[in-house]
């Protein structure tokens, strides 16, 4: 199977690791993996700020780089519910039925990273050596967009030495939510230090969610505060072992 | 009695956008403390009765399907409802917006000789600021619901759709009603504690003269039933049974999307209502009426039927879902913006999600012409979808934010964000500038500070700035994985505008790469 790794523009840019670890991941379940250089990002950003009239070249770019793939993974919930959700919106107002079929066509194959591996490949575990205490925060756009159900949290309970702690309030927004953060910065904060509280509680060294950007915001606020707790993107629990640990 | 007009509040008038005030709100440890206290009962209450039927996924297609079915043909509704009306002996009156709603009232009011009124808790008379007109006139709208009675005798601000006093706490109650019952009427008893049910029973000590005296009533509804002409009104008090049965003059301030058609389409809305708002299996006073019934009840019915801006969201494809919505409050109660600054932040009389998109559409931000508070509600949500969810009649609301947002975006200003915008385009529609921008930064992480300056504040006052790692996820692939002919292709064939400069510059820093 030829599977297609839509990064994300968050994770090219600032968490490299993330995508390290979901090519070893899926490489190690057996998948031919191939990053097309072409992409570059899904344009929630601008979607959910207002500006969704101008994502269009963005739309073009997503359907075009992955049209020959048998699969499209990303380790971001919220960029793939953009794509399925909004890009077949954005291609609709474009008005170009050649972009609506690209769009169409691509969209059915895209995949958040657990579902692929749940679903598609019918694994659960994935060998991974894990020898810490974690929380999973299941993002909003994970959850309720995305749909991912317990799919990650059936591949944590798998992961040997892991010890999977319930997040209290787990199904409540980080406050992250792109420009919400820049925009709303106190409602945002006071949003966040409730999940960090929650996690902090819950006596985990570890919280990982499927969703980097959510994670940048929760582990920022840590880190200010010095709870002495780290973020890690589900992909590189999964993608760690004893001979690699994460 | 020893003030001469009610205490009509205080209104919404001049507030600040919502971010400048919802700082004030998350700061207040008092008021986060009654909110998430309230919101989380409501909430747990709200998902043990939802979770008990196993067709509320049905029930809450046919609540929405119905209401689209309806708003489709709402003029021929509406006609029906004022002939309905009109032949069981009630006088409908048209109001397009709210000064004329509020001039039909007063002048209804005063052709009575009357000078005062009872009020059933009603959101449209609020949104038509209908007391602080009547008080214009002279003529004084007292409060009957327990927690409208509360925010009225604190001369304070409604701050929730169901629950309006939802920011206060039982002590605070008590307080309010042992200073200011006694201006009014029937004074709190001696020794009032803060106990609910003393408090309880202190109200309606207070209300019941005000019942019996009542000469004239004015209620909104939340239904009202094409196919007969009956109005309806859904309470948990008592409080709208009797100003709806005991004056002589009743007057009714509906606004155009309250009709349902037919009792069977009425049926699927008490089913969803009362689990949605309250928590509560079934309403506990649901109160109808059809026009005027000889010797029982009010003599003169008048319904006021309110555009104010509805047909304007009407004509909005995405927006129009909004005028499904029925009041219920499930996404105040869910949403964790509302849960940490309350009403009061949202400057409006509809607050939470469902305000966010109601309130900028009534105003007209689809033709630019709303002031900077009202633009800034549709930013007042993190889309985190939770309000969608439990919303009754499926109101897309994360949808509807977003196409707002794109209004005001139209509607001017927001420049320097326009470039910022523009610029990350520019970036991110080429793979080879997007390079060039992941080196730059990686080239400069060093120098990155830990508190920004300006517009980064936003981020960094109260968060870290994620360390900018030494080489991108790109960078990383083409030196572990591409050869040099996947190289050339990584996307240093920038097209567009870019200036000669910017290409020649994307292509040599591509070099490094190989």
């Amino acid at each position: 199977m030829r599977v297609g790794l839509f990064i994300t523009c968050v994770n090219d840019t600032l968490y490299p690791r993330t995508g390290r670890a979901v090519v070893r991941l899926l490489e190690r379940l057996g998948c031919e993996v191939d990053f097309p250089l072409a992409q570059t990002c899904c344009g929630q950003m601008h979607w959910n700020t207002g500006y969704g009239p101008r994502i269009e070249p963005m739309v073009r770019r997503f359907a075009d780089t992955f049209a020959g793939y048998d699969a499209v993974v990303t380790p971001s919930g919220s960029c793939g519910a953009m794509i399925r959700d909004n890009h077949p919106r954005a291609a609709a107002r474009a008005q170009d039925p050649t972009l609506a079929a690209d769009v169409a066509a691509v969209v059915p194959k895209v995949y958040d990273l657990t579902e692929f591996i749940v679903d598609v490949l019918g694994v659960t575990d994935v060998g991974a050596y894990f020898p810490h205490k974690v929380a999973y925060h299941p993002t909003c756009h994970s959850q309720r967009l995305m749909k991912l159900g317990d799919r990650p949290t059936a591949l944590l309970r798998e992961v040997r030495g892991l010890e999977l702690l319930g997040l209290p309030g787990e199904q409540e927004c980080c406050g992250f939510g792109g420009t919400f953060a820049v925009k709303n910065p106190d409602v945002s904060t006071a949003m966040g230090a409730d999940k960090v509280r929650h996690a902090a509680g819950t006596g985990a060294e570890v919280l990982c969610a499927a969703d980097n950007s959510c994670l940048m915001h929760i582990g920022g606020l840590m880190d200010r505060q010095r709870t002495g707790m780290r973020v890690l993107h589900l992909a590189e629990i999964l993608a760690s072992t004893e001979k690699e640990p994460a | 009695m020893s003030k001469a007009v009610p205490p009509t509040g205080a209104t919404f008038v001049g507030m600040p956008p919502f971010p400048r005030a919802a700082r004030d709100a998350v700061g207040d440890a008092q008021l986060r403390h009654n909110l998430r206290k309230a919101t989380h009962t409501i909430r747990d209450k709200r998902a043990v009765v939802v979770d008990e039927l196993a067709d509320w996924a049905e029930l809450r297609a046919a609540g929405a399907a119905i209401k689209d079915r309806t708003l489709r043909r709402l003029d021929e509704h509406l006609l029906a409802v004022e002939a309905a009306v009109t032949s069981a002996g009630g006088t409908v009156h048209w109001a397009a917006d709210a000064a004329e709603a509020n001039r039909i009232v007063a002048d209804l009011v005063r052709a009575t000789g009357e000078t005062e009124v009872v009020k059933v808790k009603s959101m449209v008379t609020q949104e038509i600021g209908l007391n602080e007109a009547l008080a214009a006139e002279g003529i004084r709208a007292y409060e009957t619901d327990l927690a409208e009675l509360i925010v009225q005798l604190g001369e304070d601000l409604p701050s929730h759709i169901l629950v309006p006093a939802i920011h206060r706490n039982r002590a605070e109650i008590r307080e309010i009603f042992v200073r200011e019952m006694g201006e009014w009427g029937v004074p709190a008893p001696a020794g009032l504690t803060d106990e609910p049910a003393a408090l309880a029973e202190a109200a309606r000590r207070h209300l019941r003269e005000r019942f019996l005296s009542a000469k004239v009533a004015v209620s909104g509804a939340n239904f009202v039933v094409a196919e007969t002409g009956t109005l309806v009104v859904v309470e948990s008090e008592g409080n709208g049974r009797m100003c709806l049965t005991l004056p002589e003059t009743l007057i009714s301030v509906v606004g155009i999307e309250k009709v349902v058609p037919t009792w069977a389409d009425l049926e699927v809305f008490l089913q969803l209502l009362p689990r949605s708002s309250t928590g509560e299996r079934m309403n506990p006073y649901t109160s109808m009426w059809t026009g005027v019934t000889p010797g029982d009840g009010p003599q003169d019915f008048h319904l006021v039927l309110l555009d104010n801006g509805r047909t304007d969201v009407l004509a909005d494809r995405t927006g129009r879902q909004a005028l499904r919505c029925i009041r219920c409050s499930a996404c105040l109660n869910v949403c964790p913006v509302y849960e940490r600054t309350g009403g009061h932040a949202y400057g409006s009389v509809y607050p939470g999600p469902i305000g966010a998109i109601l309130v900028p559409q009534l105003g007209g931000v689809a033709t630019g012409k709303v002031d900077a508070q009202t633009a800034s509600l549709p930013y007042a949500s993190s889309l985190c979808g939770a309000c969608y969810e439990v919303c009754p009649v499926a109101i897309d609301i994360p949808e509807v934010l977003v196409h707002l947002r794109e209004q005001v975006v139209e509607g001017g200003g927001h420049r320097a964000e326009k470039a910022a915008m523009r610029a990350a385009e520019w970036v991110l529609d080429d793979p080879g500038r997007l390079r060039r921008v992941q080196r730059l930064a990686a080239r400069s992480r060093k120098l990155i500070p830990k508190r920004a300056p300006g517009p980064g504040a936003a981020w960094t006052d109260s968060r870290s700035i994620p360390a900018v790692p030494a080489e991108s996820f790109r960078d990383w692939w083409v030196r572990e994985r591409s050869g040099p002919a996947d190289t050339a292709q990584a996307g240093v064939r920038p097209t567009g505008s870019a200036p000669a400069a910017a290409v020649v510059e994307a292509r040599e820093s591509e070099g490094e790469g190989r």
